[in-house]
């Protein structure tokens, strides 16, 4: 790097004002004192959190010119309105063309991701709750091994993972060429909503089974066993005790896996071909091939307002976050 | 307590400004550390940090659009080190190109990109006497209409859009975009995801320009991608996995660039291309010169040396698009020769049209697109 001296003078000068304050800090408390000790991350958080959501709500709220403006929201719910404001400047007549009508492409998206983020949620949580279930079981033996078995694939990159369907579904993939060797009909998997709902679930099914595990395993074992001592039933003791207990977990799964969901890219354009975009496809196109960084910021401020909500309502279900949700 | 509050208070508020002010001072010493403002705008530099005697040029290039090969030898017969840096997208580059200033002496737009940085006046001209090789150029490329008789840009490659086609089970005429549009094919159709490709693949279909300023013209071709994506003709929108997927025969016919066919044809001897008899999209990725470059001179004996027709020939067989000089052409024998996909007849290119900058017809190009992406296959 080519710094000259005056910005080498202000590295050097932060990284010992930096030093003096964290020296300073053990002076005054004569030792550890933790806040002092989280201000690296602090400064982190600043950086690369803080800061980039200001600039999500700084452009969200201006124009291109840097003037306030509500319009990127407008833009939103009328996807065409940009379009139709241009053209009536350029002096055509949107009557006679007959292309007044408010442009959809936003909201559909939007309620469209809502849509495949809930079917996801609903299948990971029919997939994990029993598969947490028997993991947590004492009395099952594979247990860590099924754990091990859910870690080992997240060590590998998620792109990956996704890319590495495709050899599956195809045409010409794994599982046709069984199909059609078994003298089967050839079956279109790929390129189509349900592929993208697998990659989803494929991906975040981890999300819904390792919180729900951990608030089975922490149950006490006596709890369950009262119940049948005053006659509960299998069903009944887990329907009134075991159930009723994991609900935190549940609760965190929830988040975990809805989250991530609704703001699904990349699955889309590969396994679903790019026939249906999902909102993270949407705000990825807003800011790169459109290069519109304002109505783009606004569309991730209002995902991000969406999520809020929705982990808010969660957080009524579970206000100590027992289930080990990091949100 | 109150102390301990006080030192972090001040901690957390001078650091957010220490690094504006170090940012801003990096900025303006050192172009080549500036990140885009986009993530995925790489400009990965492979070799930095040169004595300031030596001589170098900074050539900012496609990704894999050019044998290493002839870089070496540029080194050694020069004796100029080559800075070479990648992108992906003609926007990408654009971004770049405005923003990082003097971090590139030569960069290798697109047609409407050159006429583009030509309309922002950040490009220098070339002048003809410092890059003799340039005679050579093929003549329908001498005086294209991207950049009068090349003043500012010298053509590096060449290409078209067409249709890649599986030869055993295509139906259908191929060499008409109706291959792509009707039923002849259903659900087993490659488009492209892109804007000015798909759109003015149905542009040409139709008859008309693909450099329209019609809203008209634009909402009957949007209604007929609509139109063909509800049938469920359309098997995916993509980009670079396409030529992969015709290889291994997950598609029947594919809207595709000329070299990227030329590769899956190399790969699989049942595909063939065609240049559609509506017409099509002709291109020029050119090689130009950006106003704020350091080494001018290196970057004009560096574009020379690229059109050398040894120089373009090895290239040529390389990344196999097709090249702009008429020697390597003559010399490449008739496979080239012959081949529509590397050396379209004058008759194809001249049913063929360039790109135009459409600045400020963009927004529109762009929400119909999104319609189009947003409809929903029945």
């Amino acid at each position: 790097m080519n710094l000259s001296p005056f910005g080498i003078g202000l590295i050097v000068f932060s990284g010992v004002l930096f030093v003096f304050l964290i020296a300073y800090g053990f002076k005054v408390h004569h030792g550890m004192h933790r806040s002092i000790f989280s201000s690296p991350y602090t400064v982190w958080m600043i950086l690369f959190t803080v800061v980039p959501l200001f600039l999500i709500g700084y452009y969200a709220f201006t124009d291109v010119n840097g003037k306030f403006t509500l319009e990127n929201f407008a833009n939103f719910w009328d996807s065409n309105r940009e379009m139709k404001r241009q053209l009536i400047g350029m002096g055509f007549s949107l009557e006679e063309m007959g292309m007044t009508a408010r442009g959809s492409v936003n909201v559909d998206t939007l309620v469209y991701s809502l849509k495949m983020a809930f079917g996801c949620t609903v299948i990971c949580l029919l997939l994990g709750y029993p598969a947490a279930l028997l993991i947590a079981d004492r009395k099952f033996k594979l247990g860590p091994t099924i754990i091990i078995l859910f870690i080992i694939p997240m060590w590998m990159n998620f792109l990956l993972r996704t890319i590495a369907w495709m050899s599956l579904l195809e045409d010409n993939g794994l599982i046709n060429s069984l199909m059609t060797r078994l003298g089967l009909p050839k079956l279109k998997l790929m390129y189509n909503t349900r592929a993208v709902l697998l990659g989803m679930v494929y991906n975040y099914l981890p999300f819904m089974v390792f919180p729900i595990y951990n608030a089975l395993s922490k149950q006490d074992v006596r709890l369950s066993e009262a119940a049948q001592d005053l006659g509960a039933n299998n069903f009944l003791t887990f329907w009134r005790v075991v159930f009723p207990l994991s609900m935190p977990g549940i609760v965190s799964g929830i988040t975990m896996v809805f989250m991530p969901s609704v703001t699904t890219f990349f699955i889309p354009r590969v396994l679903g071909g790019g026939n249906t975009e999902m909102f993270g496809d949407l705000i990825e196109r807003t800011f790169l091939t459109a290069d519109n960084w304002n109505v783009g910021s606004a569309l991730s401020l209002l995902m991000m307002v969406l999520i809020l909500m929705s982990i808010s309502l969660l957080r009524k279900v579970d206000p100590e976050g027992e289930g080990g949700s990091f949100v | 307590m109150k102390k301990s509050k006080i030192t972090i208070i001040i901690l957390i508020l001078l650091v957010p400004l220490l690094f504006f002010l170090i940012t801003k001072l990096v900025d303006s010493k050192k172009p080549e550390v500036t990140e885009a403002p986009q993530a995925t705008a790489t400009a990965t530099v492979q070799a930095t940090e040169i004595p300031q005697a030596q001589e170098v040029v900074n050539v900012f290039n496609w990704e894999d659009y050019i044998d290493p090969a002839a870089l070496k030898l540029f080194t050694e017969e020069t004796g100029i080190k080559v800075n070479y840096m990648n992108f992906t997208t003609n926007e990408d580059m654009m971004v770049q190109v405005r923003t990082s200033e003097g971090a590139f002496d030569i960069v290798f737009p697109s047609d409407y990109c050159v006429e583009r940085l030509l309309a922002e006046d950040l490009l220098l001209p070339i002048a003809p006497e410092k890059v003799p090789y340039v005679s050579g150029l093929m003549d329908w490329l001498k005086n294209p209409s991207y950049d009068a008789n090349n003043a500012h840009s010298i053509p590096y490659m060449w290409g078209t859009v067409g249709v890649l086609y599986d030869t055993t089970r295509v139906q259908g005429d191929v060499n008409s975009w109706s291959v792509v549009f009707s039923e002849d094919n259903k659900g087993e159709v490659f488009m492209l995801d892109s804007v000015r490709d798909s759109m003015g693949v149905a542009l040409k279909y139709l008859g008309y320009g693909m450099n329209t300023r019609d809203p008209m013209e634009l909402k009957a071709a949007t209604d007929l991608l609509i139109a063909q994506k509800e049938a469920g003709i359309v098997k995916a929108y993509q980009v670079d996995e396409t030529k992969d997927k015709m290889v291994a025969g997950e598609g029947v016919v594919a809207v595709m660039w000329s070299g990227d066919a030329q590769y899956a044809i190399n790969l699989n001897e049942n595909l063939a291309y065609s240049i559609p008899e509506e017409g099509s999209n002709v291109w020029v990725d050119a090689m130009v010169i950006p106003r704020s470059a350091q080494n001018v001179d290196n970057a004009l004996t560096f574009i020379n040396f690229m059109c050398r027709p040894d120089i373009a020939q090895m290239n040529v067989e390389y990344i196999s698009y097709s090249t702009p000089i008429q020697e390597v052409v003559d010399t490449l024998g008739e496979e080239y020769q012959n081949n529509v996909a590397q050396n379209p007849s004058q008759e194809d290119i001249d049913r063929c049209e360039f790109f135009h900058d459409i600045h400020d017809f963009l927004e529109v190009y762009n929400t119909l697109w999104a319609q189009v992406k947003n409809a929903k296959a029945q």
